[in-house]
């Protein structure tokens, strides 16, 4: 391989990071109309295009001494993570050309961007340490991008909490190369599964630290105090990028690590790592669950959702941890419908935030005569996020569950119970925000909101999937099993 | 055909619902133009559906998820105990259609949710795979709750909630059982589970068997979890209460004997004495609870809880008498309370009040309203002639030998019904007239009338001449029917 097929391989990363150069620098140019939405776009739109066209070439190929893996799995998460920052930047256009710092913005969006896209291919304990830290340090700006009181106490909190999963996570990454000997995950597996019994302590104390670093990645209780905090203080575009693509990236990592480093249900941890994950699972959808129930603010509900959210998506890691085989497919899965579910939802929360200067639900009382698109658009959202027929919500629970099910453990049914259970608590509180849209009527003067031609192209692209893939799931289905299988 | 059956609701709804606000008087008609189409459809299905084959016809089935691990079909197919479902579905849609008439408040969306409803429904009835009968079931949940919080009375938003949440709970678990059970038998078709039962799962099969019917009983509903109807019945529309005791409770019961029962023979057959027992509660705890109520509605709605009692003992039968009654009473249930409830709106909308100690002697003033009163109360009280009457008879031939306590609870949960529906109907139509009520009038628009025929002539009709329902009945369970003899022999 000459250098040029190595950077190939992170080229979509490269893509990115450059980018962020052009904007940093178009920034600083003494002229008005600079257009940075579109180059940040356009250089979101190379990378999408490069990844299409690696994922009909079927790639798969290690590179830079080992550090990433470019396969089936990485494309699909890259893709899900480039999509949702595309649709956030066309629909958001007109609230960051307001922004006093619309510039860093952008530079920031696109190094995070950059960062999750080596990490969906990182293949070594350094490369996701690094990738990871990139994300991160972005996203902690990103918070704070509107220089209030509450963004930047949303910004310090992020910081705080997220320097010490770093933390966290990087010790269980030194127990992991201690033990080893290696920062390679595919001599780590390979040592794992040659190790003797003896090392099954450190082993789990390893996959603990690990698991409460991505954890804080992924929002899952009990590392997921930042959430409603983040998702509430920051601005509503941040929020919904946070709540899409920081999670994608969170739980592609953890299926890596999981099925790369930890050689998944080969392993003798994988019994132990499977009751890990259930119990991690249900803290997330209770505590998830519970808290959105109380909330009358529409972020910080979506907040608390999306830790229930996370829950639900450990139910899959739980099942693939003993070697499930559907469990990956029903990981990949779920956060491919998640991305149209829940930026469907955050776009249009934003949409009225802009107009409105208002996230109080009780706000939206009346919107289906107010503004029927929105309405409609978000009513769609909030029945996936339920997991009612027919949206793609519901196929990924019924996945996510049929995988725990089928796995034939004894505590994965019980984990299933508890996580159907915590389905029909969040029909309380989704159900509720549809109730007001269509069933209340408005206050007398409520502002009309219509959405500009990009948001109006991107919800309705979000509405048509969520319905689409609910009724025809067969082809995301696919891909998430194609994925899937290239880890294993 | 079948699926023209299921659509064809849908799309009227949607129509409704992108209907612009200046035309909304046209909603009306064509929710009553789709529905009636529909309606015609089941009748059709219902003559053409062969009862000597048996077995399920009209089969359509497309493959709508497909990995190597798992299939999940999209079939829609009718048997003999789904046929008279789709029929009373069809029927009973049209008169909440017609009873509907007079609704001003944002007609469109109401009817389009409507139309939804019994389009979900229609799925339920009609599916052939566990994970797609699980779609619908929770598919009815969103128009039910829009329903009734929006268009209701009184405490609707609470009503509302605590009908979702109580079937949300219900229908959770219901999930997680039929995961195990397409898990343990490697397909979710409901007729291949059915050919050969699951024997072994990852959790008890009892445990299975209770997961899924704790949804079918709280949807019966069944004592004690069925304090969710009486709210929701009280609070809902008028339409809305009659497709509610019409048709959504019989989901409960045809999931029981569609779905239970057959996929876990077995331990259906072992929990047999818990079910008597829960229905004999029912019966009687129902009834005298009815005897207590002042509100007029929510009289009748609790006299759904005693007579629903009826389908899950004939259940408990566990032999194809048992079952023939169960299925013959879901049909009856829903076209006589249909009635009830439609005559409660009825004399609610002419004296704005359900408290029957402010009423009485009504029958002065609507003479033509009390005797269909009258006769859709001596239905329910099961008087020989009307089609009630043979449903707890077959009732109680199929379960008196298995369970003569039960049974027994059941015949005086009979007596208790003549009591709540004759003392009803003294209070509220005899007795010396009152001044207020003068101005009172029968109606005259033939939408009441219409909806009040359509449920009446099956009452009678079915009650003269039984086999007409029975046939097809009859054909539907004979397939589980003959498990449990086999069953029966063993022991």
């Amino acid at each position: 391989m000459t250098l040029i097929d190595h950077l190939n391989l992170v080229a979509p990363a490269l893509l990115t990071f450059c980018g962020s150069g052009i904007i940093l620098m178009l920034g600083l140019l003494p002229i008005k109309k600079r257009y940075l939405g579109f180059w940040t776009s356009l250089s979101l739109v190379l990378a999408f295009a490069w990844l299409v066209v690696h994922h009909l070439n079927q790639t798969d190929a290690v590179g830079l001494s080992g550090a990433v893996k470019l396969d089936a799995f990485a494309i699909f998460f890259s893709m899900i993570i480039v999509g949702a920052t595309i649709a956030v930047v066309l629909a958001t256009q007109d609230w960051a050309a307001k922004l006093e710092n619309e510039m860093e913005f952008y530079a920031l969006l696109l190094t995070a961007v950059g960062g999750m896209l080596i990490l969906t291919q990182a293949n070594d304990l350094i490369t996701i340490f690094i990738a990871i830290e990139t994300i991160s340090l972005s996203q902690f700006i990103l918070a704070a991008v509107v220089r209030d009181d509450r963004g930047a106490e949303a910004g310090l909190k992020y910081l705080l909490t997220g320097a010490v999963a770093a933390a966290v996570l990087l010790y269980g990454l030194v127990f992991l190369f201690g033990i080893s000997g290696s920062t390679s995950l595919d001599s780590i597996s390979q040592f794992i599964l040659s190790s003797p019994e003896e090392f099954k302590l450190v082993l789990l104390l390893t996959f603990i630290f690990i698991t409460a670093g991505v954890g804080y990645k992924m929002a899952l209780a009990p590392f997921h105090g930042w959430a409603p905090d983040i998702y509430q203080g920051a601005p509503s575009p941040v929020g919904a990028f946070l709540s899409v693509a920081s999670k994608a990236a969170g739980f592609a990592i953890a299926l890596r690590i999981l099925y790369g480093g930890l050689a998944g249900g080969d392993s003798f941890l994988s019994d132990d790592m499977s009751q890990i994950f259930s119990i991690l699972a249900i803290a997330s959808m209770i505590i998830g669950n519970t808290g959105a129930l109380r909330q009358t603010d529409a972020k910080r509900l979506l907040g608390y959702s999306s830790i229930a959210q996370a829950g639900n998506i450990a139910v899959g890691l739980a099942a693939l941890a003993v070697g499930s085989t559907l469990g990956a497919g029903a990981v990949a899965f779920f956060v491919g419908a998640y991305l149209f579910t829940n930026l469907g939802a955050f776009l249009c929360v934003h949409i009225v935030e802009h107009k409105v200067a208002n996230t109080e639900i009780a706000g939206y009382a009346g919107m289906l005569k107010r503004s029927p698109f929105l309405a409609v658009v978000l009513t769609i959202s909030l029945l996936s996020l339920t997991g009612i027929p027919p949206t793609v919500g519901f196929v990924a629970k019924v996945y996510v569950f049929n995988a725990a099910i089928s796995a034939g453990n004894a505590w994965l049914v019980g984990l299933v119970a508890v996580a159907v259970i915590n389905t029909a608590i969040s029909a309380y509180y989704y159900l509720r925000w549809v109730r007001i849209m269509w069933l209340e009527d408005s206050e007398e003067n409520a502002t009309q909101i219509r959405p500009n031609g990009w948001q109006q192209f991107v919800l309705a692209l979000m509405a048509l999937g969520i319905v689409l893939l609910g009724v025809l799931p067969n082809r995301l289905i696919n891909l998430a099993k194609a994925a899937a299988e290239t880890l294993m | 055909m079948l699926a023209a059956f299921l659509l064809l609701p849908l799309a009227g709804g949607l129509l409704t619902a992108f209907l612009p606000e200046s035309r909304k008087g046209e909603a009306r008609w064509i929710a009553l133009f789709f529905t009636t189409l529909a309606f015609l459809i089941s009748i059709i299905m219902y003559v053409m559906y062969d009862n000597t084959a048996g077995g399920l016809q009209y089969v359509e089935t497309t493959e709508w998820i497909s990995t190597d691990l798992f299939t999940l079909s999209f079939g829609l197919g009718i048997d003999g105990l789904s046929a008279p479902m789709i029929l009373l579905l069809g029927l009973l849609s049209v008169v909440a259609v017609l009873i509907s008439w007079n609704i001003s408040e944002k007609t469109g969306q109401y009817f389009s949710w409507l139309l939804l409803l019994e389009s979900a429904v229609a799925g339920v009835f009609l599916s052939l795979d566990l994970i797609q009968f699980f779609l619908f079931w929770e598919l009815e949940l969103l128009p039910m709750f829009m329903l009734i919080s929006r268009w209701g009375t009184g405490r609707k938003l609470y009503s509302a909630t605590k009908f979702l949440l109580y079937t949300l709970a219900g229908s959770a678990l219901m999930l997680a059982g039929f995961l195990l059970l397409g898990a343990a038998g490697n397909s979710f078709d409901i007729q291949t589970l059915t050919d050969s039962p699951v024997t072994d799962a990852a959790i008890p099969l009892g445990l299975i068997f209770w997961s899924i019917m704790l949804a079918f009983l709280v949807k019966l509903p069944i004592f004690p979890v069925h304090t969710w109807l009486p709210d929701a019945h009280t609070d809902a529309p008028t339409a809305v209460s009659v497709m509610l005791a019409g048709v959504l409770l019989k989901m409960g019961g045809y999931g029981i004997l569609r779905i239970a029962v057959p996929l876990l023979p077995e331990v259906a057959y072992d929990s047999q004495t818990i079910l008597a027992t829960l229905a004999g509660i029912s019966i009687i705890w129902g009834g005298v609870i009815t005897l207590r109520q002042t509100d007029l509605k929510r009289l009748i709605a609790y006299s759904s809880v005693s007579h629903m009692g009826y389908v899950l003992l004939g259940v408990s039968a566990m032999n194809s008498v048992g079952f023939s009654g169960a299925a013959f009473q879901m049909f009856t249930h829903g076209t006589i309370t249909g009635l009830l409830f439609v005559m409660v709106g009825y004399v609610y909308e002419r004296t704005h009040t359900r408290q029957i100690s402010e009423m009485s002697g009504l029958m002065h003033h609507l003479p033509k309203g009390g005797v269909i009163m009258v006769i859709a109360g001596l239905a329910s009280l099961g008087l020989p002639g009307l089609s009630g009457f043979v449903a707890e008879l077959t009732v109680f031939l199929g379960a008196l030998e298995p369970h003569p306590v039960a049974t027994i609870l059941g015949i005086l949960g009979v007596v208790l019904s003549s009591g709540y529906i004759l003392w009803t109907v003294q209070r509220v139509f005899q007795g010396p007239p009152r001044k207020e009520w003068e101005h009172l009038r029968d109606s005259t628009s033939w939408y009441e009338w219409l909806a009040i025929a359509a449920l009446l002539i099956p009452i009678i009709l079915f009650g003269i001449y039984p086999a007409l329902l029975a046939e097809s009945i009859e054909s539907g369970i004979v397939p589980i029917a003959q498990v449990m003899e086999a069953l029966e022999e063993l022991v």
